[in-house]
């Protein structure tokens, strides 16, 4: 049996919490943010690992973004994934789900067979979760969403998750290849191995592929390839609240408090 | 850029929503595309069509007339009792291409986004993901899609020219669900399926569904945050007292202190309460996001510089560890006093 080959889409975002919000403006200054991966993405690094341990094979990361990418990649590799793949081009740039999925699709390909695709949720800029599904249909492949495991049946070639639902699980089986996506927060990332810290930081596995490399189709990449355009941007409109004090004395402020709530149900 | 699978000339001039149903029961958010699809519907001159899927199903197209749709389109097939994404995708997609509707809606449920996600590409056209609001340009019949950006801080308005169909999966909770009329008419079509076992590949071993957690049309919803420093026990009494339920900030769900169903704002639940209390939290953006639309906002932080209190209609300044087992002490002793 040929070793298992397991591909791990990975986005670089500005860390939230380091994202400051102007109350006058109501916009975001992410200029003071530092990078980290996607949090979402780290769940799905881990089912990956975890699957090497259990199986055997590679995990390779994938990313499509700009150069300065590379370095938070390394991370992955330190966790014990083996080799990054990072698709970097401005022709790539402005692209949408449609143009994204794309592009992901014809690098996972290039980089050769595999059996497992495994993404993130979502990430937590963009959010809106319809990489994975737009990924696997470009692929053709089947889909397991939003699982908190897996467990391989290499024999059958099938994988089976446990995938959340809202209110309980369901387990799901589909062929390989197949593309999961991993539920946020449904495990517990491992880890950098410090073992392997150095090497990472300091190993040529990292490819670089522009569009060109990828033989990529122009009309379908970046904002050339998204059908969707932006007409608009805006402050979130804040509905105008009252901004009261309650004060007074303790047990006032209480009775007040229940007042207001029963007044307003 | 390479054309969707139908363009803009071959249109129909109508607004399709994908009817989503649980063991017989359509979800709150098709009832709510519904509403808003009929508002769209009527203001274009168009057709509102739902597109119904799964097996003896047929009495849930009456109800979707009843909630504003002209026609509904049936798929009543025992391949299509549970949902799995190669036999729901070729159905929809099928009935897509017949119909060739300008606007299709789906609702942004588990589910539903797996769908929209595969069929957005299937079709070759733009997706607009979790949407937070809809408008129609009059002029052009163009959607235009309102989403939420990092945080929820920012919201983008998103439209799509020359593809088709203009889709959008849009978030549980954000529109109103009108009252059925029985007395509405439309028209009923069955649309033939010819589904074969092999063309499914995933299977569904097992599946466990218990209390299913809904804090979108709760009438109290009391949110805790890092500062109630993982008792959610207190939180849960006081909501339980006022007929509500409980949600809380990302930290805490993080965390571990209570389940990701409750998490309010941009990841999580859009709730339209008529009394949201706010606890121990600060009130970043993407939490505003899922109290936006509660008729009243109180909140209790000891930051007397805290961001909520901007968003508040009332607020103290204080200590939830404190306040809150007072106000739960004040509600018990007025409801033994009524009932004396």
């Amino acid at each position: 049996m040929p070793e298992l080959r397991i591909v791990v889409c990975v986005k670089v975002v500005p860390k939230s919490e380091e994202i400051r919000v102007d109350y006058a403006t109501k916009l975001l200054d992410r200029s003071n943010a530092r990078s980290e991966i996607n949090p979402p993405d780290m769940n799905a690094l881990e089912i990956a690992l975890g699957v090497k341990d259990r199986y055997g094979g590679r995990v390779d990361i994938i990313s499509m973004g700009p150069p300065y990418f590379e370095p938070w990649l390394r991370v992955g590799l330190a966790m014990g994934c083996d080799h990054i793949y990072l698709l970097s081009d401005r022709a790539f740039g402005g692209a949408d789900t449609l143009a994204t999925t794309y592009t992901l699709a014809r690098g996972i390909e290039k980089s050769g067979g595999v059996d497992l695709i495994i993404c993130g949720e979502e990430s937590a800029d963009g959010a809106t979760g319809q990489v994975p599904a737009g990924l696997a249909e470009w692929l053709n492949i089947s889909q397991l969403t939003l699982l908190t495991e897996i467990s391989l049946d290499l024999e059958r070639r099938v994988a089976t998750g446990r995938r959340s639902l809202k209110g309980g699980y369901e387990i799901l089986e589909a062929p390989l290849p197949c593309l999961v996506s991993a539920k946020t927060a449904g495990n517990e990332p491992r880890f950098m191995d410090f073992k392997r810290k150095n090497w990472a930081y300091e190993t040529e596995r990292v490819t670089i592929w522009n569009a060109a490399d990828l033989k990529a189709d122009p009309d379908h990449i970046g904002l050339k390839g998204s059908p969707t355009t932006v007409s608009e941007l805006a402050s979130m409109p804040v509905r105008e609240r009252k901004r009261k004090q309650v004060d007074g004395n303790f047990q006032s402020a209480v009775e007040e408090l229940v007042s207001i709530i029963r007044g307003a149900l | 850029m390479p054309p969707s699978r139908y363009g803009v000339n071959e249109e129909s001039k109508s607004i399709w929503v994908y009817l989503e149903q649980e063991e017989g029961i359509l979800e709150n958010v098709s009832l709510e595309m519904l509403s808003k699809g009929r508002e769209m519907a009527d203001l274009l001159k168009w057709k509102l069509v739902g597109l119904l899927l799964g097996s003896g199903v047929g009495p849930l197209a009456l109800e979707a007339i009843a909630r504003g749709a002209d026609e509904v389109r049936v798929a009543d097939h025992p391949l299509l009792a549970q949902f799995t994404i190669e036999g729901h995708g070729l159905v929809v997609f099928d009935a897509v291409m017949q119909g060739k509707p300008s606007i299709f809606l789906l609702g942004a449920t588990l589910n539903g986004r797996d769908l929209a996600g595969r069929l957005a590409v299937r079709f070759r056209t733009g997706l607009n993901a979790d949407c937070t609001n809809l408008h129609m340009d009059e002029k052009d019949g163009l959607l235009v899609s309102e989403v939420s950006g990092f945080g929820g801080g920012v919201v983008a308005m998103i439209e799509m020219h020359n593809h088709r169909p203009q889709m959008a999966t849009v978030r549980p909770g954000v529109f109103e669900m009108r009252e059925p009329d029985i007395t509405r008419k439309g028209d009923i079509i069955n649309i033939p399926v010819e589904l074969k076992p092999e063309q499914i590949k995933t299977r569904i071993l097992e599946r466990v569904r218990s209390g299913v957690v809904d804090l979108t049309r709760v009438p109290v919803l009391v949110v805790g945050g890092r500062g109630v420093n993982g008792d959610f026990v207190i939180l849960k009494k006081l909501a339980d007292l006022l007929g509500g339920d409980v949600g809380a900030t990302r930290p805490p769900v993080d965390a571990g202190h209570i389940e990701r169903e409750r998490q309010i704002g941009q990841t999580g639940v859009v709730s339209s309460p008529k009394v949201a209390l706010c606890c121990g939290l600060s009130g970043a953006f993407h939490l505003l996001v899922g109290i936006e639309k509660a008729d009243v906002v109180v909140s209790i932080n000891t930051d007397p510089d805290a961001p909520i209190f901007e968003f508040s209609d009332y607020y103290i300044v204080g200590d939830v560890g404190q306040y809150l087992p007072a106000l739960i002490q004040t509600l018990q002793s007025q409801r033994e006093a009524s009932h004396a």
